[in-house]
């Protein structure tokens, strides 16, 4: 059904389940590397592999990142808690059993405001808690990509034990048609939460960052909650906002049809940016949770909880008040520069000497158009803050202009060198030669004698095709300015 | 005296004077095993060559002036569930059948450290789930008192081991009374350590709140040298306690119970145990009345509902903890023929490679955490285990130790109990209690019964980090009564 017939006649109820792999340096339950990339099962020990009598311990610097995860989203911590088993068999799973937290988790009842078209929106937080990350499988053979119907599985154990914080929202109403753009809103405010506290790279491409996505739709003017399904591991910002547009788009489309929504797990498909039905939760599994008798509980005290409270850094929507005051600029403006992750790169290039504006104009032009061109984003352009104010204070102080700046820049991402590299490479500098410039104004008055003409009898707006025409024959380092005051004096005219 | 009937203590003594070599004592155990081993099948794996190894090394260091602990150079045997590098480790199961785990358990470590010489590792029931050894994928092991009877379990290897005078000292777990029960059977000493005194790290799990790596040996003085070595803080084990290991050499030196307060456990008694068991816990209390100690009777009334409790917390934890015998990293792998998916694969490994008692214990375990079952077995569970530390704890106001009968009953014959669970989870109706309160509890020989002749066990508990009380009371005890018999009771067994 189409979106706009879909919100017509039924209202969202969002719930997002986000999974963060902290950056430690060592897993969460032994000394094992976490690094990714390395060769399959090579940072693995008889702890992560879950050899007989091997035994775990919880990783300290974890706890502390999740109770960091846990202040800034405004939880309560707990006292004193306990890791809980998770039971399942899953060949990618060693112990066939997760260490997580079931009705004890870490932090609890908090919030996350965050800015949807002018609007805060509230999200609560149900809770934070630590548990660890499975290993990865890889099912060879089989149209699905999937363990049913594969020829053989390989699995990688280096990911088994990362220490992997989850993060669930309280149900999100009265979203409305926003619902998608929430949804994303949210995943990309707590993603820069969580980078700002330094506890995690939250690289969505390497699944250090997922969502599960829950959708739920009730009929406008009902009071009562539809059943909800649960697209997993969603892991783009992007991907977030067009899972929930789908399913709202789905099960509109089945309850208009008098269906019924079956409560499942789904799977996101990037290429067609529909959902597909995964395992039924009719058929789910009971977990058996029980509180882990290997580890000793939690017992976080209640001063060194504050001590991390005060150690906080400025969180993301706070530095986002103050640097829009500092530079002027209009909520829309800075809402843009949020949007492609703009705001930290013009922070760094003010920082490295550039006026904001200029800052501004370059990585939300020339740079965001660049990014866009080729796909990528704009952090990844392989340019640097310090490179643009180079750039911008060559402009202010005369030595290019506009034009020749997007050369420089363009050289610069080409990886011709520096700013300073690129400009005596390709000899991009505005011709302040009085001598040069004189002898190119002559031989553009001589080439264009009507329009000389026109500007000796008082027509002084005809001097734009000389200046023009100066331009062309300097390709573009002539100082447009300059020029159009000497073929004026030339042509003996005063403005 | 030949060196296999000698102490641990009296073996170092000898080495340390250099009238004896570690070779000599070393190759005197092997010869015994080979020569008896055939008859009590304590051991599953024995390492000649590893073993003269070793102690050919420790002689060089000897022999090199180093200083060397008390008790480099003694043999020993580890029940099959601690890790070792140069031994295969199987929990008495087939699914681990030639596994051999790359890293050692903290225990077997520190005494290879300590420069004890490893012989072999010992039979037990299957993952130490049993009271008799006969669960093992193995075979059974023997009681050195009666080839017909059972060692007890599920350290059943260590005790005969250490009975059958093949080693005189070995490593036990006990979980339920693993430790104690068989020592009680075999007229041996054995002690469950303060839970988190001994670190479980490599110890391959039954149900890890209750796990207790402890020592065997033929006198207190012996365990309590085994029990310093091994013990103390190990930060690989989460549960393992950070507090300085309780004094139990000096304890067992120095065996006094003069105005010590003891209290005998009014609930362990009555229907269910053996006249001759309850005749010699009777000359105990007087033995210890006669020693100048103040003996009182306690109540201790949550203890009657100790072994249902553990019958739903230990098998829920080993539901879990046995999940990672799934075919996929290690051990056993049936019915991978291309055909079949993990899965499959998983469920024909787990059913070929357990045993029934195991497969009875998941099966439990795995009922009592379900959805809609959880509140009802293991949170009650949960709850008689917090009425048993309190009643402990009232306990200890009162008294410095507890004593009661090990067991109810001297070790029956082989396959008597073996197709009736009940009957055989009574065996360790006595031994629980400590396991669920975390507590210390030890088992001294305290005689024989009248009636079969066989050995008899005195448990003593102690508040948690009160070791050292076991090992004071057992070695006053073990004074007194082998002064009046003229030896260890063990002398009494029959020859092999």
């Amino acid at each position: 059904m189409p979106y706009d017939e879909a919100l017509e006649r039924f209202e969202p109820v969002l719930g997002l389940e986000t999974h963060v792999e902290l950056g430690t340096a060592s897993k969460m339950f032994c000394g094992c590397p976490t690094a990714f990339g390395a060769a399959p099962n090579t940072q693995v020990c008889p702890v992560c592999l879950a050899l007989p009598g091997s035994l775990p311990t919880a990783n300290a610097q974890a706890i502390e990142s999740t109770i960091k995860i846990g202040l800034a989203l405004n939880c309560s911590i707990a006292s004193w808690c306990r890791f809980a088993r998770k039971n399942y068999f899953y060949p990618d799973m060693p112990k066939n059993y997760q260490i997580s937290q079931y009705d004890e988790p870490l932090c609890f009842d908090g919030h996350l405001d965050i800015e949807v078209e002018g609007r805060t929106i509230r999200v609560g937080i149900e809770r934070v808690h630590l548990e660890e990350d499975t290993g990865k499988s890889t099912h060879v053979g089989g149209a699905t990509g999937r363990i049913h119907g594969a020829d053989h599985s390989i699995v990688d154990y280096n990911r088994a034990g990362i220490p992997l914080v989850e993060i669930v929202t309280k149900p999100i109403e009265g979203t409305d048609r926003m619902a998608p753009e929430v949804a994303k809103a949210y995943v990309t405010e707590l993603r820069e939460l969580v980078r700002a506290l330094g506890v995690s790279d939250v690289r969505m491409e390497e699944g250090s960052m997922r969502s599960d996505v829950n959708v739920s739709l009730m009929p406008r003017g009902s009071a009562e909650w539809g059943t909800r399904t649960e697209t997993k591991n969603v892991n783009s910002l992007r991907s977030v906002e067009r899972a929930v547009r789908f399913e709202i788009e789905r099960q509109a489309a089945v309850l208009a049809d008098g269906g019924r929504i079956v409560q499942e797990t789904r799977h996101f498909h990037e290429d067609t940016g529909a959902t597909t039905s995964g395992r039924s939760k009719e058929e789910a599994q009971d977990y058996r949770y029980f509180p882990e008798p290997d580890l000793v509980p939690i017992a976080p005290a209640a001063e060194w909880v504050e001590s991390l409270r005060a150690e906080l850094p400025e969180l993301p929507s706070v530095r986002r008040k103050r640097l829009q005051n500092e530079w002027g600029v209009s909520d829309l403006d800075m809402a843009a520069m949020h949007n492609i992750d703009a705001i930290g790169l013009v922070e760094a290039t003010i920082a490295a000497g550039a006026p904001p504006a200029d800052a501004r104009k370059w990585w939300m032009g020339e740079l965001a158009r660049r990014a866009n061109e080729s796909g990528t984003a704009l952090a990844d352009l392989p340019i640097t803050p310090d490179q643009v104010a180079r750039v911008t204070a060559m402009v202010a102080g005369g030595a290019l202009n506009d034009k020749l700046a997007r050369q420089v820049l363009e050289g610069v991402l080409a990886g011709e060198g520096t700013p300073d590299d690129v400009v005596s490479a390709r000899g991009l500098q505005i011709v302040n030669d009085e001598g040069e410039l004189s002898s190119i104004i002559d031989q553009v008055i001589l080439d264009n004698a009507d329009a000389a003409d026109k500007v000796r009898s008082g027509k002084v707006a005809a001097a734009g095709a000389l200046v023009g025409g100066v331009m062309k024959a300097s390709r573009g380092k002539a100082d447009a300015g300059r020029a159009r005051q000497l073929i004026l004096e030339k042509l003996g005219v005063t403005e | 005296m030949s060196l296999i009937h000698k102490t641990a203590a009296e073996l170092s003594a000898l080495m340390a004077a250099g009238e004896v070599s570690a070779v000599e004592v070393t190759q005197a155990h092997l010869d015994r095993i080979a020569e008896v081993d055939g008859k009590l099948h304590a051991f599953l794996h024995v390492g000649d060559e590893s073993a003269l190894e070793q102690a050919r090394a420790i002689d060089a260091r000897r022999a090199a002036g180093e200083e060397l602990g008390p008790l480099a150079g003694v043999p020993i045997a580890h029940k099959d569930v601690f890790t070792t590098v140069d031994m295969p480790t199987t929990a008495g199961s087939k699914i681990l059948e030639g596994w051999r785990p790359p890293y050692d358990a903290t225990v077997t470590g520190r005494l290879r450290e300590a420069g004890l010489v490893i012989l072999g590792k010992t039979n037990l029931d299957e993952f130490a789930m049993g009271s008799s050894t006969e669960n093992s994928a193995y075979g059974v092991t023997r009681n050195p008192w009666d080839l017909g009877r059972i060692p007890g379990g599920s350290s059943g290897g260590s005790s005969a081991a250490v009975a059958g005078y093949t080693v005189p000292l070995s490593t036990g777990t006990d979980t339920g009374g693993s430790i104690r029960q068989p020592a009680a059977v075999t007229g041996i000493v054995g002690m469950k350590p303060t839970y988190g005194g001994s670190s479980r790290y490599g110890v391959i799990a039954f149900a890890s709140s209750l796990d207790t790596p402890g020592p065997f040996a033929r006198n207190v003085l012996d365990a309590a040298l085994l029990h310093e070595a091994f013990s103390g803080h190990d930060p690989l084990d989460s549960t393992s306690i950070d507090a300085p290991v309780p004094g139990v050499v000096e304890a067992a030196r120095h065996g006094d119970v003069a105005g010590l307060r003891v209290g005998v456990v009014k609930e362990f008694a009555g229907d269910g145990y053996q006249p001759g068991v309850l005749a010699r816990f009777r000359d105990s209390v007087e033995l210890l009345e006669s020693l100048g100690a103040k003996v009182v009777e306690v109540s201790c009334p949550s203890f009657t509902t100790a072994l249902p409790a553990y019958y739903l917390i230990a098998p829920s934890e080993c539901s879990s903890n046995l999940a990672r015998f799934d075919a996929m990293r290690y051990g056993l792998r049936v019915g991978d023929d291309g055909t079949r998916s993990a899965e499959e694969v998983m469920a024909l490994t787990r059913a070929a490679g357990f045993g029934p008692e195991v497969k009875r214990r998941i099966m439990l375990g795995t009922y009592a955490l379900s959805s809609g079952y959880y509140d009802a077995y293991y949170g009650q569970a949960q709850k008689v285990r917090t009425l048993i530390a309190r009643d402990f704890e009232a306990a200890f106001h009162q008294v410095d130790v507890l004593i009661s009968p090990t067991t109810p009953t001297t070790a029956f014959p082989i396959g008597e109990r073996a197709d009736d669970p009940m009957a055989m989870y009574l065996a360790d109706l006595c031994t629980i209690p400590a396991n669920l309160a975390g507590n210390a509890a030890i088992s001294v020989p305290c005689g024989l019964a009248d009636e079969d002749g066989l050995p008899v066990g005195l448990q003593i508990m102690a508040p948690v980090l009160g070791d050292d009380r076991c090992y004071r009371v057992g070695a006053a005890v073990e004074r007194a009564l082998e002064n009046r018999w003229g030896g260890p009771l063990l002398s009494k067994a029959p020859a092999l």
